[in-house]
C-alpha cells in the first residue's frame, strides 16, 4: 500500500517546526545543532515524498546531497562548540553575548 | 581653443593633485606658485576661449564639447561634456577670474597657517568642482559639481577644525546642504524619467512641447529650486551660511560670497526655459528671494562680527538674484551676480586685510578710525559698499537697479517694494561698517594698535584689480542708450525670457534711478547720522526697541527652532532605533503580542536571554511575514 | 540496467578545478612538510590568476554542461573574475594580519580558495542541487574562516553565530526547495522551472509561493537582508577582519548571483507576487542599515550596517528586474568589492596589535600622521558614500535608473534618500581624520607591501572604476543576455 503523498509533508513540515521550535528555545548548543539536523531531515523527508510521487530521481539525490552537507556542517560545529567550551567553559548559548549591539 | 575647453577644470585639477600629494614637501612659495598659477590658467585660457567665441557666427552657437561617454545605460547616456554658450562663459569668467584673485590674495593671507599646502589642496578642489558645475552640459554632471563644491565648502569652513564653533559650522552647512541637494536629485530623477534624457538642450527643447502650467515641470523646476535653497542659502535653509564665516576669509569671499553660493541661481537661470513653463514656480522663486533679500537684510543690521554682516548681505543680496530669476529677469539675476562676485569678494578680502591688520579681529567694536592706517583697503572697500548699496557709476547700481526695474514694469509692484526697502536696509548696515570699522575713535585693543599695518601687496594688488572692477563692472549693462546694453544682448542666446510687456519710457527708467539712489543715500545718511553724528544713537535705540532688536540681533531664534524641532528628534531617533528596534524588536514582539499561547510565551520569554536565538527567532518572523504576504 | 554516463568537459569548470587542486595542495603541503611555509598566498593568489586566465579564457560560450547541471555563460563567469578580485584582495590583506595573532596557516588560504570554489558555483548553478552545494561549500568555508582565531572569545562566538543562524536558514531555504520541486512536478532545473511552474499554475500556485517566499528568505539571509540580517553586525566585528572583508563583499557577491539567477530565470511569471516583497526588504534593509551605522563607534560593526545598507541597495535593482537592473547588480558588486575591501585594509592597518584600534575615534587626526593612508580611507569613505565620481557613485546611478526605468519612482527616491543618510556616517570617519586632533600618538603603522598594495590599487581602482565605467557596463550587458525575461 503507497503511503500518500500528504502523509509524508504532513510528517516533514511538523518535523521541521519541531527543529524550528527547538533552535528558539533550547540552551545548549549541542542540542540546537542537533535541532537543526532534524529541520534538514525534515526537509529530506519531503523530498522523498516528492520523489516518489513523480517517480522522479532528482529528490532523491538531494537527499543524499543534504546528508552528507548535514554532517560537515555539524563537524564544523561541533569543533566550534570544543573551541567554545576550551575558552569560556560554557555550552550554552546565551552565554555568548560579547558580541551585541 | 574652445574643443579644449575640457582644461579648464582639469588645470586645477592638477593643482589639487600637486599640492595634494608633494604639497607638504614643497616649499611653500612653489605651492602658492602652484595653486594660484593652475587657476591663472584656467583663466587665460577661458579668456581665450571666450574671445574665440565672440568670433563666432550666431549660427554655430553654442558649441557642445563632449569628451567621452560617461554613464551609458542603454539609450540613455551621460557624457563628460561641456556647453560652451554666453551664460556658461560668463559664469567660467567669473569663477575663474575671481578665484585667481583670491588666490593670489590667499597666498598672502595665509601665508603663516601651517596648514599652507593643506589650504591651497582644498581651494583647487573647490575651483575645479565650480568649473565643471558652470560648465556642464548636463544635469548629472553640474550635480556632480554641485556635490563637490559642497564637499569643499565643508571642508573649508572646518579648516580650522581646533575651533569647536568651526567644525560645528561645517557639520551644519553639511547638514542644511543635504536637504537641499535631495531636493535636487529628486528634480533630476523627475527630468528624467519624463524626458528620458539630463542633457540640458534636449531636455529644454524636450520641455517646449509641454503646456505652460505643467504639472510634471512645475513639480520638477520646484524640487530644483529646494536644491538652489539649500546651496544659495535661501529662506528657510540659509542659517549655514552665516556659520560658514567660521571658515578663512578668502574661503568666505571665494565659495561664500563669489561663486558657490551662486550656483542656484546660475541653476535656475540655466533652467529658464523650464521655469519659463513654469509661472508658479517663478513666483515661488520671487517670493522665497524677496523674502529672503529683506529679511537677511535686516538680520544684518544687528551684527557685529564684520564678517557675519557681509555673510547676510550675501544672502540678502542672493535673495535678489532669485528676485530677478523670479520675475523673469534672468539676465539681470545674472547681471548681479556677476558684479555682486566682483564688490561682494572685494567687500570679504577687504575684510580679511582689516582683520589682517588688527591680528585677527572680527568684531567691529573693537575697530574704529582705520582709515589713515590701512588707506589701501579703506578706499577700496569703501569702494565696494558704494557699489553694493547702489550708487551711480559702481557696478551694483546698473545690476540692482535693472531688477528693480523688472520688478517694477512687470507690475511687480510688491516685489519691488521689497527691493526697494531692502535696497535701503542694505545702504544703511553696509555703511555703519564702514563707519564702525573705518572711522570715529579707535577702539582697537591697545595691544594690538601700535602695529596695525596695511597688508602686503600680494593681499592689496587683488584689491585694486577687484575695486576697479566694481567701479567698471556695470556699464557692461549700460542702460537707456540703445545697444548700450552689451551684456544683455551678448546673454539673451541662452536665456529663455518670460513674458515683459513692451518698452516702458525712458522717462521712468530714469525716474526709477534717480529714486532708487535717493534710497541708497537716505540709507547711507541714515548710517552717517546713526554711528558718525550720534554714536550714542544706537544703543539708545536698541533699548527703546528692545523687543524687535533682540528678535534681530538673534537671528529671529531660526538655529535655536531649527536644533529643537529637526535636530535633536534626528538624534533621539536614532538613538532609539539603535537601543530599542535592533536589539529588542524581539522582545517587544514576543512581549506584545497577545495572539501568541500561554504556554509558547512562557517559553518564548526565556528567549530574551540569549542573544543568538532572538536572531533565530527573528528569522522566523521574518518567514511568517515572507510567507503570510505571498500566500495571504 | 545501463547506465549512461553523460558527456561533460572539464574545462567548463575549469576554474573550480584549479582552486580546487590549489586548496588541496596548500593543505597537502601544509600537513606533509614542516616548519614555516610563506609561500602560501603568493601560491593562492597565482592559482586565483591562473582561474581567472581559464575564465577569460571561456568567455563567450553560452550552453550547459554536465548534465545541465552547470551554466557556462558570461554572466557566470563575469561573476567569477568579481569573486576572484575579491578573494585576491583579501589574500593580499591577510598575510600580516594572521601574523600579528600567531595564526598564519596554510588552511586559511586553502578555505579561502574552497569558499570561493563553492561561491562560483552558486554562480554558475543550473540546478537547485547546485546552488544548494554551492552555499554549502561556501558557508563551511567562512564558518570555520569566522572561527578562525579560535583561542579569541569574539571570533568563536561570531563563528557559532554565524553558523547555526546559517544553517537554521539554509533549512528554509531547503524547504523552499522541496516545495518549489513538488510544485514544478519533480525538476528543479531553472530553465525548466519557468514553463513547469506556469503551466501548472492554477494547482500549484500556493506550492510555489510558498517556495518562493523561503527562498527568499534563505538567499536574504546571506545577503543580509532585514529581518534575516540579525547575524550581520556580530558576525562582522567577531570575525578577523580580513574575513570580515572577504564576508562583506564575496559571500554576497555569490548570494546576490544566485538570487538574481533564480528569480530572473525561474520565477519571471511571479515578479507580480515578489516584487512588493522584496520592495519592503529592500526599503527594510536601507533603511535599517543606515540609520542603524549611524550610532555605531566600532569600525567593522559601522561597516557591517553599511554593509546591510549596502544589500538594500542591490535589492532595489532585484526589484527593478530588468537589463539595466541586473547589469547594475554586478557593476554595484563590482564597486563594492573593491571599495569595501579597500575600507577593510585601512582598517587592518589602523588597528594592530590583534585589533586594539577599532574604535572610530582612534581615526582621529590620521591625515596628520599618515596622509596616505587617510586619503585612501577617504576615497572609500567617499565612494561607499556614493558621492561622485567613484564607482559607488555610478553603482547607485545604474541602480536607481533602473529603478526609475521599472517605474519604481518612489524606490529610487527611498534609495536616494537613504544614501543622503549613510553620507553622514561615512564622512564622520573623513571628518574625524582631517578634522580633529588626534586622540593620542597613534604610533607607527606597519605599511606592509602586499596590504599596502591592495589599498592602493583598490583606490585607485573606485575611481578609475567611476570614471570609466563603459567597459564594464558592455561586458556587464553582455552577460545580462542571458535572461530571456529582462
Amino acid at each position: 500500500m503507497a503511503v500518500p503523498l500528504s502523509y509524508y509533508l504532513a510528517l516533514s513540515v511538523v518535523l521541521f517546526a519541531l527543529g524550528a521550535i527547538g533552535v528558539l528555545i533550547r540552551r545548549n548548543i549541542l542540542i540546537i545543532l542537533m535541532c537543526i539536523e532534524m529541520m534538514l531531515n525534515a526537509v529530506n523527508i519531503a523530498f522523498i515524498g516528492f520523489a516518489n510521487a513523480f517517480q522522479a530521481i532528482d529528490g532523491q539525490m538531494f537527499v543524499f546531497f543534504v546528508m552528507t552537507v548535514a554532517a560537515a556542517e555539524v563537524a564544523v560545529g561541533l569543533a566550534l562548540v570544543v573551541a567554545i567550551f576550551r575558552n569560556r567553559a560554557t555550552v550554552y548559548v546565551d552565554d555568548l553575548n560579547i558580541l551585541k549591539w | 581653443m574652445i574643443q579644449y575647453v575640457w582644461l579648464i577644470p582639469v588645470f586645477p585639477l592638477m593643482g589639487f593633485l600637486i599640492n595634494g600629494l608633494y604639497g607638504k614637501r614643497l616649499p611653500k612659495n612653489l605651492v602658492g606658485t602652484i595653486g594660484a598659477g593652475v587657476i591663472g590658467l584656467s583663466f587665460a585660457l577661458t579668456v581665450a576661449i571666450f574671445l574665440e567665441f565672440l568670433k563666432l557666427p550666431a549660427a554655430s552657437r553654442p558649441v557642445e564639447i563632449v569628451v567621452y561617454n560617461w554613464i551609458a545605460a542603454g539609450k540613455f547616456s551621460v557624457p563628460i561634456g561641456f556647453l560652451v554658450d554666453p551664460l556658461s562663459l560668463i559664469m567660467l569668467l567669473v569663477v575663474s577670474g575671481v578665484s585667481f584673485l583670491i588666490h593670489i590674495y590667499s597666498v598672502g593671507y595665509m601665508h603663516d597657517d601651517p596648514g599652507f599646502p593643506r589650504f591651497f589642496t582644498y581651494l583647487n578642489l573647490f575651483v575645479f568642482f565650480m568649473l565643471i558645475l558652470v560648465g556642464a552640459n548636463n544635469f548629472l554632471m553640474m550635480f556632480v559639481g554641485w556635490e563637490g563644491v559642497g564637499l569643499c565648502s565643508y571642508l573649508l569652513i572646518g579648516y580650522w577644525y581646533e575651533k569647536q564653533s568651526a567644525s560645528d559650522a561645517g557639520k551644519k552647512a553639511f547638514v542644511v546642504n543635504r536637504i537641499g541637494d535631495f531636493g535636487f536629485l529628486l528634480g533630476m530623477f523627475l527630468l528624467f524619467w519624463t524626458f528620458g534624457t539630463l542633457n540640458f538642450r534636449e531636455v529644454f527643447a524636450l520641455a517646449g512641447r509641454y503646456p505652460v502650467g505643467s504639472g510634471i515641470i512645475t513639480a520638477a523646476t520646484l524640487l530644483l529650486f529646494v536644491g538652489a535653497t539649500g546651496k544659495s542659502a535661501q529662506i528657510p535653509l540659509y542659517t549655514w551660511l552665516p556659520d560658514a564665516m567660521e571658515g578663512p576669509t578668502p574661503v568666505s569671499a571665494l565659495i561664500h560670497a563669489a561663486t558657490m553660493v551662486t550656483a542656484g541661481v546660475y541653476m535656475v537661470a540655466r533652467c529658464s526655459a523650464l521655469y519659463a513653463l513654469a509661472p508658479f514656480s517663478l513666483t515661488v522663486v520671487a517670493t522665497i528671494g524677496a523674502l529672503t533679500a529683506i529679511f537677511a537684510a535686516t538680520m544684518g543690521m544687528a551684527q557685529f562680527d564684520i564678517k557675519r554682516v557681509l555673510a547676510y548681505s550675501t544672502v540678502s543680496q542672493l535673495g535678489y538674484m532669485f528676485l530677478a530669476c523670479g520675475v523673469g529677469a534672468f539676465v539681470a539675476g545674472i547681471f548681479h551676480l556677476m558684479t555682486h562676485a566682483f564688490f561682494k569678494a572685494l567687500l570679504f578680502l577687504g575684510a580679511g586685510s582689516v582683520s589682517h591688520a588688527v591680528s585677527g579681529e572680527l568684531d567691529m567694536r573693537r575697530m574704529g578710525g582705520l582709515k589713515d592706517h590701512i588707506p589701501i583697503t579703506y578706499r577700496t572697500f569703501l569702494i565696494a559698499t558704494l557699489a553694493i548699496a547702489g550708487i551711480f557709476p559702481f557696478a551694483g547700481f546698473f545690476s540692482k537697479d535693472e531688477i528693480l526695474f523688472h520688478a517694477l514694469v512687470d507690475g511687480n509692484y510688491f516685489y519691488w517694494g521689497i527691493g526697494t526697502v531692502a535696497a535701503f536696509i542694505t545702504a544703511f548696515y553696509m555703511f555703519r561698517a564702514v563707519y564702525m570699522v573705518f572711522f570715529g575713535e579707535s577702539r582697537v585693543d591697545p595691544h594690538v594698535a601700535h602695529h596695525v599695518h596695511e597688508s602686503p601687496p600680494l593681499m592689496t594688488v587683488p584689491l585694486m584689480i577687484l575695486a576697479f572692477l566694481s567701479i567698471v563692472g556695470g556699464f557692461v549693462g549700460f542702460p537707456i542708450i540703445e545697444g548700450g546694453h552689451k551684456f544683455k544682448e551678448f546673454l539673451s542666446p541662452s536665456i529663455t525670457p518670460v513674458g515683459h510687456g513692451g518698452h516702458p519710457p525712458v522717462s521712468l527708467e530714469i525716474g526709477l534711478m534717480a529714486f532708487s539712489m535717493a534710497v541708497a543715500a537716505i540709507g547711507i545718511y541714515t548710517a552717517y547720522k546713526l554711528y558718525m553724528l550720534r554714536p550714542d544713537l544706537p544703543g539708545w535705540l536698541a533699548e527703546k526697541f528692545r523687543v524687535p532688536y533682540d528678535l534681530i540681533y538673534n537671528k529671529y531664534y531660526v538655529d535655536q527652532i531649527y536644533d529643537t524641532i529637526v535636530v535633536e528628534p534626528i538624534k533621539s531617533g536614532s538613538t532609539l532605533l539603535w537601543t530599542q528596534v535592533d536589539d529588542k524588536v524581539v522582545d517587544g514582539a514576543v512581549n506584545g503580542s497577545a495572539s501568541t499561547v500561554a504556554w509558547l510565551s512562557a517559553h518564548l520569554r526565556r528567549l530574551e536571554t540569549g542573544f543568538l536565538q532572538n536572531y533565530a527567532l527573528a528569522i522566523v518572523l521574518g518567514v511568517t511575514l515572507v510567507v503570510g504576504y505571498l500566500l495571504g | 540496467m545501463t547506465l549512461t554516463i553523460p558527456t561533460f568537459s572539464l574545462i567548463s569548470i575549469g576554474p573550480w578545478l584549479t582552486l580546487a587542486l590549489g586548496a588541496i595542495l596548500i593543505l597537502l603541503v601544509d600537513a606533509l612538510s614542516k616548519g614555516r611555509k610563506t609561500y602560501f598566498p603568493y601560491f593562492s593568489l597565482a592559482v586565483l590568476a591562473l582561474a581567472a586566465f581559464q575564465t577569460i579564457d571561456l568567455w563567450g560560450a553560452q550552453s550547459t554542461d554536465f548534465a545541465r547541471m552547470v551554466y557556462v555563460d558570461n554572466f557566470a563567469f563575469l561573476f567569477y573574475l568579481i569573486l576572484i578580485l575579491g578573494a585576491a584582495l583579501t589574500i593580499l590583506l591577510s598575510r600580516p594580519y594572521l601574523e600579528e595573532w600567531g595564526k598564519d596557516m596554510g588552511e586559511y588560504y586553502a578555505l579561502i580558495l574552497f569558499a570561493t570554489v563553492g561561491m562560483m558555483m552558486m554562480a554558475a548553478s543550473a540546478h537547485m542541487i547546485m546552488i544548494f552545494l554551492g552555499l554549502e561549500v561556501m558557508s563551511i568555508a567562512v564558518y570555520v574562516l569566522a572561527g578562525f582565531f579560535r583561542e579569541d572569545a569574539r571570533s568563536n562566538e561570531a563563528a557559532l553565530k554565524y553558523l547555526v543562524l546559517g544553517a537554521f536558514a539554509s533549512a528554509f531555504l531547503l524547504f523552499g526547495m522541496a516545495f518549489l520541486y513538488g510544485a514544478a512536478g519533480g525538476s528543479l532545473y531553472l530553465d525548466e522551472l519557468a514553463k513547469r511552474l506556469t503551466d501548472a499554475a492554477t494547482l500549484t500556485k500556493p506550492l510555489t509561493l510558498l517556495a518562493i517566499a523561503l527562498l527568499v528568505v534563505g538567499f536574504g539571509f546571506k545577503v543580509a537582508a532585514v529581518p534575516f540580517h540579525m547575524w550581520t553586525p556580530d558576525v562582522y566585528e567577531g570575525a578577523p577582519t580580513s574575513i570580515t572583508a572577504y564576508m562583506a563583499v564575496a559571500v554576497k557577491a555569490a548570494a546576490f548571483a544566485a538570487f538574481a539567477r533564480v528569480f530572473f530565470l525561474a520565477f519571471p511569471a511571479f515578479h507580480v507576487n515578489w516584487h512588493m516583497l522584496l520592495w519592503v526588504l529592500a526599503v527594510a534593509t536601507m533603511t535599517l542599515g543606515n540609520v542603524v551605522a549611524i550610532a555605531q563607534t566600532n569600525i567593522k560593526r559601522m561597516l557591517a550596517y553599511s554593509s546591510i545598507a549596502h544589500a538594500g541597495y542591490i535589492l532595489v535593482a532585484l526589484v527593478a528586474a530588468n537589463q539595466l537592473g541586473a547589469v547594475s547588480i554586478l557593476y554595484y558588486l563590482l564597486a563594492y568589492t573593491l571599495m569595501n575591501i579597500g575600507a577593510f585594509g585601512v582598517v587592518i592597518l589602523v588597528a594592530r596589535k590583534k585589533d586594539s584600534y577599532l574604535n572610530i575615534y582612534d581615526y582621529s587626526g590620521l591625515a596628520y600622521q599618515h596622509p596616505g593612508l587617510a586619503a585612501g580611507m577617504a576615497v572609500f569613505m567617499f565612494a561607499l558614500a556614493g558621492m561622485p565620481p567613484t564607482a559607488g557613485f555610478v553603482g547607485k546611478f545604474y541602480i536607481f535608473s533602473a529603478a526609475v526605468q521599472a517605474g519604481y519612482i518612489w524606490l529610487a527616491i527611498l534609495g536616494v534618500m537613504n544614501s543622503l543618510v549613510s553620507v553622514y556616517y561615512y564622512l564622520r570617519i573623513t571628518v574625524l581624520m582631517y578634522m580633529r586632533p588626534a586622540e593620542a600618538d597613534l604610533g607607527p603603522i606597519a605599511f606592509t607591501p602586499a596590504v599596502t598594495a591592495c589599498v592602493i590599487a583598490t583606490a585607485v581602482a573606485t575611481v578609475l572604476v567611476g570614471i570609466f565605467p563603459g567597459w564594464f557596463y558592455d561586458l556587464a550587458m553582455n552577460s545580462v543576455k542571458i535572461f530571456p525575461s529582462l
